[in-house]
């Protein structure tokens, strides 16, 4: 045991994280007793007087008073038995303020908090016992690692629910031999986040298979989507067998219950698409001139922090178009129409916790740029799931970017209380008629679902087409609509 | 003192040294010992009770034995929190008369339900004062029997305890142990703040009503949490229990005989059959809530300076120097106890071992069930699969 020990500082309050060093109460050099009061740390809850864990010297302060400290991080070392004589330098260095404080800002929030070495002694597992104390965190053992790589997949199997016990399907697939990929990372275990793991295992896709484009070579969650969208031959083939031996009851089927966003998506489409008469038209659009305008878009200066996607030209389109035809942004109200002079126009997103439609409020009002800004913290908010119930009520008009997922449309299905819906697809590059020639162009198709109540196929055709106008060549439309 | 019963034997009564006859300043309040350590010889409560102590001089030295031991390792286990050892503490600084006043007596038949800062009535129930450092640290749930002490697990929940221990005092009235000098009594303590909470005053109702040999008592320590006792109660808090149909009274929480002759009146009431009583030992939390709160963000020092003039511990030593019940040597020796005790709690503190973590699936039913067990093997296999695992 090191006779020089290091002082990390504490949770002092039920999950803290970090704690402001008011003052010293000691300096480098004093005699302290055991519980003697060191240093006033300020956290979030309390100011308080951390008392010494041991009597001793003190042989260095790590982080000056005013500093904030993350808790885990050492914040003094303290000679035990400052009588034995000088520390040997042979097989222990002194510590430096600096060096320490450096291994300090590399360890991570919260960590002392769990580390197990704290309990019990000053020797944790997988620390390297250089200079004082803890040492330098070697990260990669802080957890205990698995046993050898082949025999810990199959201990580990059981402890995740296998779908199929003939097909095989590890989450972590064990490489057939170490290749070195793109980034220059050792193809060992792969690296993915847990929740790309988890849509990794509920997609089926095996992630040794894939080719990780973020960082360090990892795998995003894109790597994995686009896995998914291919066609999986192997596993089928794999599990044509074991389909033969395997039942077909309550063993192989999942219960989901039905709760949540789910609930409320499932009443809403079933009460709209059982009340409103849907009808749908299909509209194909070479964007290329639209797409093209987007990237002088992006090149100017005041746009250059923007984010600027073909989402956003379609819905100027929309807006555009619901000028030219007000209609389409109403209301079936049993014995009158409500035609809405204003357009919050909803986007339909893909989250977590399932589909949601917040809108855009007074959409029709927002200038480009304005609109984009708000498309942009509209994503944002539903991608973290803050999105508040007023961010989602009020809807008069809604797209659905079924594009994103590489699909080339759809018929949607009208929010309650609205009576147009458009589906925009992928953007693809495909053989199109262009002045008289077969080219290559960026096309894509639309499709918008209406309420037959209230438009009929003119006024829905109309509106379609003008979108579809806009589309195929923005700056035309601007110059004569606007 | 500590475990001899005072009803018990006659030899060496030490009177008090003044006649004083309920001169208190505060008429509401019970007090045998004011700040200055001076001693009332007896005080007679609302309802004509002359309340009173007869203590030799070692159950004196006893008591102040007590006093500076739970203070000590109550300061030891704050130590061990700012230090990281432990996730939080509760600290019972200044309110060491009330728990020991009441917890010495208690006879050992007599069965406690405490809250989580009764540390000082823990001690007098002779548990090891290791016991909830454990449960503090996150390595158990708290591991002494409550049946062996007669002493129930801490309870975390606010007020909880007081119908825990309703529904036990009504089963010892049915079981017919009350009505005799032997019978047997039940205490539940609560806070100031938890006389708020609809808990306790179904406890009030149920154990009024049935007559239960239950004693309440509050520990008035002013603040719940940060919200002061005028933010609880309009009236005295002792004096609600008159409302449920049962006796209440206000002890000075601070002076260790007061309370010791309040609650072994109130218990022997409840023992004999004559229904519940509240106490309100009044005293004041010197320390914070517990350490993750601050308590200089809400009340003045003021305040505080004015209670630790009523200091329990040094009132004790006033009397006991003034009386020659004790001289230096005596003090010098209990310091050096308490210091070792405190040396010894923070190193078994130290040793604790980390639980295995598949001890968390025992004791969860008593026969074992088979869902259970299956979680438990696959939680082992999961474990296995590390290396270096001891499994």
């Amino acid at each position: 045991m090191s006779r020089i020990k290091e002082f990390n500082l504490p949770d002092l309050g039920e999950g803290l994280t970090e704690g402001e060093i008011l003052a010293w109460l000691v300096k480098v050099g004093d005699t302290i007793e055991l519980n003697q009061p060191i240093v006033e740390v300020e956290t979030a809850k309390a100011a308080v007087e951390i008392p010494a864990k041991w009597a001793g010297q003190v042989q260095a302060i790590f982080h000056p008073e005013g500093t904030t400290v993350e808790v885990g991080t050492p914040i003094i070392a303290i000679d035990t038995d400052p009588g034995a004589g000088p520390i040997d330098s042979s097989t222990t260095d002194l510590p430096t303020p600096s060096a320490a404080s450096l291994a300090a800002v590399e360890v991570a929030p919260a960590e002392g908090a769990v580390e197990p070495g704290l309990i019990g002694g000053p020797a944790p597992g997988g620390r390297t016992a250089v200079l004082v104390g803890y040492g330098p965190r070697t990260t990669a053992a802080k957890r205990r690692p698995r046993k050898g790589d082949a025999p810990a997949q199959a201990t580990a199997a059981p402890v995740l629910p296998a779908p199929v016990q003939a097909t095989p399907a590890p989450v972590v697939p064990v490489p057939a031999a170490p290749t070195v990929n793109g980034n220059g990372r050792t193809a060992g275990p792969v690296l993915a986040k847990p929740p790309v793991r988890k849509l990794a295992k509920d997609l089926g896709v095996d992630l040794g298979t894939l080719t990780g484009s973020g960082p360090l070579g990892s795998i995003t969650r894109e790597d994995v989507q686009r896995a998914a969208a291919a066609p999986a031959a192997e596993p089928l083939a794999v599990a044509g067998p074991a389909t033969a031996a395997a039942s077909f009851g309550a063993d192989r089927e999942q219960r989901i219950p039905v709760k949540g966003v789910r609930k409320l998506t499932a009443e809403n489409m079933s009460r709209s698409a059982f009340t409103a008469p849907h009808v749908t038209e299909f509209l194909t659009v070479d964007v290329t001139r639209a797409m093209k305008a987007l990237d002088r878009l992006r090149e100017r200066r005041e746009w250059r922090e923007v984010r600027v996607s073909p989402l956003l030209l379609v819905a100027k389109a929309v807006l555009l178009a619901v000028k030219r035809h007000p209609m389409v942004n109403s209301t079936w109200a049993g014995d009158e129409i409500v035609v809405k002079e204003y357009v919050n126009l909803g986007i339909a997103a893909a989250t977590e916790r399932g589909l949601i439609v917040p809108n855009i409020k007074d959409a029709g009002r927002l200038t480009l740029r304005e609109l984009a800004d708000a498309m942009t913290n509209l994503v944002q908010t539903a991608k973290t799931g803050k999105t508040s119930p007023a961010d989602m009520s009020g809807g008069t008009l809604t797209i659905t970017n079924v594009g994103v997922f590489g699909v080339d449309t759809g018929t949607p299905i009208l929010p309650p209380g609205e009576s147009a819906i458009l589906a925009f697809g992928a953007v693809r590059e495909m053989p199109w008629v262009h002045k008289g020639k077969v080219k290559p162009r960026l096309v894509t198709t639309l499709g918008l679902s209406f309420d037959h109540r209230i438009i009929d196929g003119e006024l829905g055709s109309k509106f379609l087409r003008d979108i579809g106008d806009f589309l195929a060549d923005p700056e035309a439309a601007l110059l004569a609509w606007t | 003192m500590a475990k001899g019963d005072p009803g018990a034997s006659t030899r060496g009564r030490r009177a008090a040294p003044r006649s004083r006859k309920a001169a208190a300043s505060d008429p509401e309040l019970v007090q045998l010992l004011t700040p200055a350590g001076e001693r009332i010889d007896s005080v007679t409560g609302p309802d004509g009770t002359e309340y009173r102590v007869d203590f030799t001089d070692e159950e004196y030295r006893g008591l102040y034995r007590d006093l500076v031991l739970v203070r000590k390792l109550d300061a030891e286990a704050t130590a061990l929190q700012r230090q990281g050892e432990l996730g939080i503490w509760a600290s019972l600084l200044g309110q060491e008369a009330a728990q020991v006043g009441s917890g010495r007596a208690l006879r050992t038949q007599d069965m406690a339900f405490p809250t989580y800062r009764e540390h000082g009535v823990l001690y007098c129930r002779g548990i090891d004062p290791i016991m909830p450092l454990g449960l503090f640290r996150g390595v158990d749930q708290g591991g002494w029997d409550p049946n062996e002490f007669k002493f129930n697990m801490y309870t975390i929940v606010i007020g909880a305890q007081t119908l825990h221990a309703t529904g036990y005092a009504m089963g010892v009235a049915m079981d017919g142990k009350t009505g005799t000098d032997d019978g047997e009594a039940v205490i539940a303590y609560f806070g100031d703040g938890a006389t708020s909470q609809g808990d306790v005053n179904e406890a009030f109702v149920w154990a009024g009503v049935f007559n239960s040999p239950l004693v309440f008592f509050c520990q008035n320590n002013q603040y719940a949490i940060s919200e002061p006792l005028e933010r609880q109660t309009r009236i005295p808090l002792y004096r609600r229990a008159a409302g449920f149909g049962f006796p209440g009274i206000r002890v000075d929480g601070n002076d260790v005989l007061a309370t010791y002759a309040v609650t072994r009146h109130a218990l022997d009431n409840a023992r004999h059959g004559q229904g519940p009583s509240l106490i309100e030992a009044y005293t004041y939390r010197m320390g914070a809530h517990t350490t993750s709160d601050d308590p200089t963000r809400y009340r003045i020092a003021s305040e505080v300076e004015a209670w630790q003039a009523k200091d329990p511990i040094a009132r004790m030593k006033a009397f006991l120097e003034r009386e020659k019940i004790a001289d230096e040597g005596f003090f010098t020796e209990v310091d050096e106890q308490a210091r070792r005790e405190a040396v010894d709690l923070r190193e078994r503190v130290l040793a604790m071992p980390n639980p295995e973590p598949t001890t968390m699936f025992d004791h969860v039913y008593p026969n074992g069930s088979p869902l259970l067990d299956e979680q438990r093997a696959q939680f082992s296999r999961y474990l296995e699969s590390f290396e270096g695992s001891a499994h």
